[in-house]
């Protein structure tokens, strides 16, 4: 590795001034032509020309994106990891990327901050605590650590919850995985960048993709707004743009985007040391290494590109927010934002092959696609590059929605769709 | 957060209404006769347009009914509002 971070190179670059990093990804002009090209350098995008690259010998390859980097729902997610999902194709997908997220600092010699601080996900009636506990005896069954806790319990590992059970939405309990925590969510999409430029990816940026050309029944190539590129397998990683792209390769999904909002205080001491939860209030909340709260709301009901989302989902989120943390109560709240989610009928993702030979799609993750980036990246590269899917990710085809044979997570998954 | 003049109501603050997705999806004549394919096609599919794009609405927190609306999903403006059943307008 040319350029490897360590407390060397950090003690000699400090000796400099600091003047003398070298960049960490070159800024190439698209070839003529690719083995593939990845629409989307997200995190998702990356991480799949990433392991093209490294376990594929796939190096003649690209990334395009049509603004900068990580600047998509990369930069707008709340950075939660968990893989305690309910069912096992679910949970095989969602803890293969948890077992990556494990050791990604040092594969990518990158700090990508993971931070295993729990993820604890709470019930406010009775039906959210049969839910829970039947999700947390399925996470058991599949080896994924997950325990029920009681009203105390969460207390006990959350003090400034408040469970008085006088409030609207009392807490009565909630399950806790101890594995799942938080990422800097710049720093994989940054990671992921350095290590697939490294391998010889080319990763080009402010180039949207135009039009795909189409020969018959495979692909040709990408009009882009730096020119024609011609390639023979697309893997189409673009979240809530998904769908635009696949009218242009005249393919339809089962997609609606919508926004999704979240916002972050001014940063204070340390307050919360884990991530928590409430699916029955649409609310979510952890620390930054900053200091800020990181809260999440719900999605609009309504189709919308706008990146911005309704006052009135705030508002509900922040209501909930206050009712379970009154100490949050005079926090003052510093940026607010909204990102486009691509959600699936089952609310579960299309990592697929799609009719149109040489043509992948990897979309539909919805409201929580950052925890499972490294996973899809390199399951998606298993598709692209062998045309089949690995075993984790078959039946996460498109072919599902004419089978039947839906993941359905919606409500299932532990967090609000 | 936009307002919509409910064709019934009038202008209302879009809180009090509910997207119902994708307009003029017409439902299968001869469900019976559907192929597996037909049926993902009817259920699940959707244009999901980024620009112009025809829905439907309900106006759930007031006179409960539907409409259809005419908007541009790329900033949320509204094009036309007119009632199910009619022809779209032209814009």
């Amino acid at each position: 590795m040319g350029n490897k971070y360590s407390v060397f190179s950090l003690i000699k670059n400090a000796l400099s001034y600091h003047e003398n990093w070298q960049r960490a990804w070159k800024d190439p002009a698209p070839k003529k032509e690719y083995d593939a090209v990845i629409v989307g350098g997200g995190g998702h995008g990356l991480a799949t020309a990433y392991y093209l690259a490294k376990k594929h010998n796939m190096k003649n390859i690209a990334v395009v994106e049509k603004g900068w980097i990580g600047g998509g729902n990369t930069g707008r997610n709340t950075t939660i990891i968990r893989s305690n999902y309910l069912w096992d194709a679910s949970a095989g997908l969602y803890d293969h990327a948890l077992k990556i997220w494990e050791g990604l600092s040092q594969e990518l010699n990158y700090n990508v901050m993971f931070s295993q601080r729990g993820v604890m996900n709470l019930a406010h009636n009775l039906q959210d605590v049969r839910d829970l506990k039947r999700r947390t005896h399925a996470n058991r069954l599949n080896g994924i650590d997950a325990v029920y806790l009681s009203t105390e319990e969460v207390k006990k590992f959350c003090p400034i919850i408040n469970t008085s059970q006088d409030i609207r939405y009392p807490v009565l309990g909630g399950t806790l995985q101890r594995r799942a925590g938080t990422a800097r969510h710049d720093a994989v999409a940054w990671g992921y960048a350095r290590g697939a430029d490294e391998m010889g990816v080319d990763i080009i940026q402010n180039c949207e993709v135009k039009g795909i050309k189409r020969n018959g029944d495979s692909v040709e190539g990408l009009e882009t707004t730096k020119g024609f590129i011609k390639t023979k397998k697309i893997g189409v990683v673009a979240a809530g743009h998904s769908s635009v792209i696949a009218n242009m390769a005249g393919i339809r999904l089962p997609l609606e985007s919508k926004p999704l909002q979240a916002l972050v205080s001014e940063p204070v001491k340390p307050i919360i040391d884990t991530v928590v939860m409430s699916n029955a209030v649409h609310a979510y909340v952890s620390q930054s290494d900053k200091g800020e709260l990181v809260i999440g709301a719900g999605t609009d009901d309504y189709v919308s590109y706008t990146q911005k989302g309704s006052h009135q989902i705030v508002e509900g989120t922040l209501n909930a927010i206050l009712e379970l943390y009154p100490i949050f109560s005079r926090m003052r709240m510093l940026r607010q934002w909204g990102g486009i989610v691509d959600i699936c009928p089952d609310a579960s993702p299309i990592l697929s092959k799609t009719s149109i030979k040489g043509l992948y799609f990897n979309c539909g993750w919805g409201t929580g696609g950052f925890k499972a980036t490294p996973g899809s990246g390199d399951l998606f590269a298993h598709t692209i590059a062998n045309d089949e899917p690995h075993k984790l990710n078959a039946a996460f085809n498109l072919n599902r929605f004419v089978s039947g044979d839906l993941v359905d997570e919606h409500g299932a998954a532990a967090v609000a769709h | 957060m936009f307002v919509i003049n409910c064709p019934y109501c009038g202008e209302r603050d879009q809180q009090e209404f509910k997207a119902g997705g994708e307009a003029h999806i017409e439902r299968p004549k001869q469900p019976t006769e559907l192929s597996d394919d037909e049926w993902a096609e009817y259920l699940f599919m959707r244009k999901n347009i980024k620009g112009i794009q025809y829905e439907r609405w309900n106006h759930a927190h007031g006179c409960r009914k539907w409409f259809n609306m005419i908007r541009d999903t790329s900033n949320d403006e509204i094009k036309a509002i007119y009632k199910m059943g009619e022809k779209p307008p032209s814009i």
